[in-house]
């Protein structure tokens, strides 16, 4: 497979010649672009016709896209989804945030360590699994509202999933479950390396534990954030699983988002144009968030 | 360190109360249960007379035996192709380095993020194209080339701080580039590996959209998405459908509690990582 040269090493090719490389990558390549590269590019040519799925298609130029952000449908599949990032994303970050900096002193102990196990559940388990289980629980007659009768709090009692107003933050709050523990965990872990040196120097200069948690917490957890806002954002803007099994997008279009928008319009409604359209955009966006965070919370002193 | 004690407590009520947040769920789920199918519960009761049986049903409802077989099945198409391609790509692009290899780790490393509903339309018309629709082909296929982003920038991460110094005295001693990926980089590469099969299988058990869309037959599905049938069959009898949930987590739950260290480690590198 590979020559003997005699010319010496090269540090950098290790004798390889790049076309015996490129083998190792060929397998791995032809895969990505079959299933993924391929149906990428499908999905603009798709976004740019009219189509049933099934009979001819004719072109309808950007006329898609430009339903995708008139129609008002599926327009608020969109801003729903922008909308969950504040139940995905900020919730459990800002909480993560404060427990994680509250627990740090018991970081080491048995009960964190136990913590660190059942913390990780939701993220170990289908977000299908979690759907029903908080389907039930949000419930008329479930735990939710069983506990705010208890609490006095009986007329606020609801179908939480069912009720116009309060279905989109009730999906919201299962995605927050979902996502808090990691994000506690992370943070925690980032927590750890933090020299407590700085923690006590800066009690000597009089710092109280809101300027600590300001000036010395926040920006040691730098890549630790950004990693869980990315995780947190993508999840919110890409929701399907938990959406799917607790409210199917309803009532009305109260909790549509444009992964299930998507899922419909191409299979239920045969309206393969225009999901391709929402798609595409659902791809930008995701990448127009996760990029600026990345390159916001690199770490570039190494 | 002087840690103030009323500070030690509220850290630790703290943790205790978001634990019992993140368990309520499972406890509501298993409460549930064990009421009389058919029954509507309301809220966390203890039923006077548990229905251990509904566990019995549920595993006979939801075929279960079947199920996990169908998951096993998927798993082990997915994860060991998965494990080889993105290891063998990973090795070229992180330790041999070859012309190129930047801009086809950038091709790959764009491919993080894409939420998998962007390709699922065409990909359905692709798989349909092949013949492979309502088989477990149809998951297994799309799901290798999904993982490859993630799986090459987890593996080149590992192969691009293996030291040169390695392979240039394995070079020294004669062995060519096959057998030093097999002999020395893949076993040096093992707990990299590892942590990325923990990862790959989770995310394979757990796929849900892919197996709704590709596959009919709730039996040549994934767990995940058989769940969802099992919820559109059953969806009306709470007691019962608890309980089927219950079982369909315990294969992922078992696992994770086995191997419940490597599972945190693995997953906080993967987020640390992508």
């Amino acid at each position: 497979m590979t020559r003997k040269k005699g010319s010496p090493a090269r540090a950098a090719g290790l004798r390889t010649p790049s076309w015996v490389a490129w083998l190792f990558v060929a397998p791995a390549l032809i895969v990505y672009a079959v299933f993924v590269l391929r149906p990428i590019v499908l999905t603009i040519q798709y976004s740019l016709y009219r189509w049933d799925g099934i009979g001819p298609s004719t072109w309808a130029g950007l006329g898609n896209y430009a339903k995708v952000f008139t129609d008002p449908d599926l327009f608020a599949s969109i801003l729903n989804a922008i909308k969950l990032i504040l139940f995905f994303s900020v919730i459990p970050v800002l909480l993560g945030l404060a427990i994680a900096s509250t627990i740090r002193r018991i970081a080491a102990s048995r009960l964190a360590l136990v913590a660190r196990t059942v913390l990780f559940l939701p993220q170990v388990i289908p977000l299908v699994a979690a759907g029903i289980a908080w389907s039930w629980l949000l419930s008329s007659t479930g735990l939710v509202n069983q506990l705010l009768r208890l609490a006095g709090l009986g007329g606020v009692a609801r179908a939480w999933l069912g009720d116009f107003s309060t279905a989109l933050p009730a999906v919201g709050v299962i995605g927050a479950w979902v996502l808090l523990g990691l994000c506690t965990i992370l943070l925690l872990s980032g927590l750890s390396k933090i020299d407590p040196a700085l923690y006590e120097a800066a009690r000597m200069d009089g710092a109280g534990p809101l300027r600590e948690f300001v000036s010395i917490t926040v920006p040691s957890l730098r890549q630790e954030i950004g990693v869980c806002v990315t995780v947190t954002v993508i999840a919110a803007l890409a929701s399907f699983d938990i959406v799917y099994v607790s409210t199917q997008g309803g009532p009305g279009n109260a909790t549509m988002v444009p992964g299930l928008e998507i899922y419909y319009l191409a299979f239920s409604e045969r309206q393969v144009g225009m999901a391709s359209a929402l798609a595409v955009v659902l791809m930008v966006l995701v990448l127009l968030v996760a990029l600026p965070i990345q390159w916001l919370t690199k770490d570039r002193s190494s | 360190m002087i840690v103030g004690r009323r500070e030690t407590w509220t850290a630790r009520v703290l943790l205790v109360l978001l634990m019992a947040v993140t368990l309520m769920p499972f406890i509501s789920l298993f409460v549930t249960a064990l009421h009389p199918s058919g029954s509507y519960p309301s809220g966390l009761e203890w039923p006077r007379d548990p229905q251990w049986g509904n566990f019995v049903k549920a595993f006979q409802a939801a075929r279960m035996i079947e199920l996990i077989k169908s998951s096993v099945l998927i798993v082990l198409g997915v994860v060991p192709l998965s494990l080889l391609l993105g290891t063998l790509a990973g090795f070229a692009i992180g330790h041999l380095r070859m012309a190129g290899r930047n801009l086809v780790f950038l091709v790959f490393v764009l491919g993080l993020t894409l939420p998998f509903e962007g390709i699922i339309t065409p990909l359905y018309y692709q798989v349909r194209d092949m013949g492979l629709l309502n088989t477990r082909w149809a998951i297994i296929l799309p799901l290798i080339g999904l993982f490859m982003p993630f799986g090459v920038f987890w593996m080149r991460a590992h192969f691009v701080n293996v030291p040169d110094a390695l392979s240039e005295s394995a070079r020294m001693d004669g062995a060519n580039v096959w057998q030093l990926f097999w002999r020395i980089h893949v076993p040096l590469a093992m707990p990299a590996l590892s942590s990325l099969a923990i990862l790959l299988f989770l995310w394979t058990w757990n796929q849900f959209l892919l197996a709704i869309v590709l596959v009919d037959d709730p039996l040549k599905r994934t767990m995940s998405g058989a769940l969802g049938a099992f919820q559109g069959q059953w969806g009306t009898d709470m007691p019962l459908l608890c309980a089927g949930s219950l079982l369909i987590l315990t294969p992922t739950l078992v696992i994770f509690l086995i191997f419940q260290r490597r599972f945190v480690t693995a997953l906080l590198q993967g987020s640390l990582k992508g």
